[in-house]
């Protein structure tokens, strides 16, 4: 490679271990422990009808330190079961985690009936720092 | 060119320090480890027979902070664990304990009768009242607190039945305030317990 195509590459180099180094040792910012999620008015009556809405994600991951509160809101005009406890209408969820692990609640708000919440640990060390980050971003990007 | 990259590498690192907020502070002491409803709801109904021959309504211990679950005097693994979690609680409460009920309703009325109850509950702590009724009492308990129960029968015959495991916390007033999923220590009892009792 030649002296100019150096000059570009190495800048790039140098900004992608700078972004590198960034993602990997800075504390991570969320403004709230709280993921909310909504069961939304009519869900049940569109169910009745034969509507296999999903409305919930099966599967909800959440982070120990970071947003490790799921706020769940019953905003549907009958009552719903989730989880541990029904939930009438109007009525909100705050149900907090301490430990990482799997959890397989029952949940009518899921056309399966059930639903997963997967608590991960705090991400810590750097990579897990990098791995955190590029997958929020992942995330949000396909919302 | 390697001075470079290390100039980069530290640079961002120093950047990751200077620039980025601290993260949201952790939750106050004062929130539940339990699951928290909101806003406060009565709890549901209970017109049960207890264990110790009373009926079992919220009624008769308004004024008490309550903890209700349901489970089965076979229960080889869930309930006992349960039973011994709610009793290690009260027993950490000290005097407090006796302001709190604990109220533990049968999935399985066929086998479950009052005295079953007593004998069971009796073996974690004396003060647990069980709620015992025919099966239709049982069914109209278990849809109005959301609960699930499934019987697995065994090629010999017997069963075993799979509900839901998870605890109820009562105000003094007969509101739901809270929901415990199964697994936590007596220690999380004891933490939201005390706030319950404090009111």
């Amino acid at each position: 490679m030649n002296r100019r195509a150096w000059i570009i590459v190495w800048p790039l180099i140098g900004t992608a271990a700078a972004a590198l180094a960034w993602a990997g040792f800075a504390p991570i910012h969320v403004p709230s422990h709280d993921e909310l999620f909504e069961i939304p008015k009519g869900t049940y009556a569109r169910r009745m009808k034969g509507d296999k809405v999903e409305i919930l994600p099966a599967q909800i991951r959440l982070t120990l330190g970071l947003n490790d509160v799921l706020l769940l809101r019953n905003l549907d005009e009958v009552p719903q079961v989730f989880g541990p406890t029904i939930m009438m209408p109007g009525q909100s969820l705050r149900l907090p985690f301490e430990k990482a692990s799997r959890y397989d609640f029952a949940c009518t708000a899921h056309a399966s009936g059930q639903m997963t919440i997967l608590v991960e640990d705090e991400p810590v060390m750097p990579w897990s720092k990098i791995h955190w980050r590029a997958r929020e971003w992942w995330e949000n990007r396909k919302k | 060119m390697r001075r470079f990259l290390a100039i980069a590498l530290l640079s961002g690192a120093a950047c990751a320090f200077a620039a980025e907020p601290p993260r949201v502070a952790a939750p106050p002491a004062d929130l539940f480890k339990a699951g928290t409803l909101s806003p406060v709801m009565p709890a549901p109904a209970l017109m049960l027979e207890g264990s110790d021959g009373k009926p079992v309504t919220l009624a008769r211990f308004r004024g008490k902070v309550m903890l209700v679950a349901f489970g089965f005097s076979n229960c080889g693994e869930v309930c006992p664990i349960t039973l011994a979690t709610l009793a290690g609680a009260r027993k950490k409460l000290g005097a407090g304990g006796a302001d709190v009920q604990v109220v533990y309703v049968t999935v399985d009325p066929e086998r479950d009768d009052a005295a079953q109850m007593k004998k069971f509950l009796g073996s974690f702590d004396p003060t647990f009242v069980g709620g015992v009724g025919t099966r239709a009492q049982i069914d109209a308990a278990e849809k109005s607190w959301g609960i699930s129960s499934v019987r697995n029968t065994n090629a010999d015959g017997s069963y075993a039945i799979g509900h839901s495991s998870s605890i109820y916390l009562i105000d003094r007033k007969g509101g739901l305030r809270a929901v415990m999923p199964y697994g936590h220590p007596s220690d999380d009892f004891v933490h939201d317990l005390k706030i319950l009792l404090s009111e």
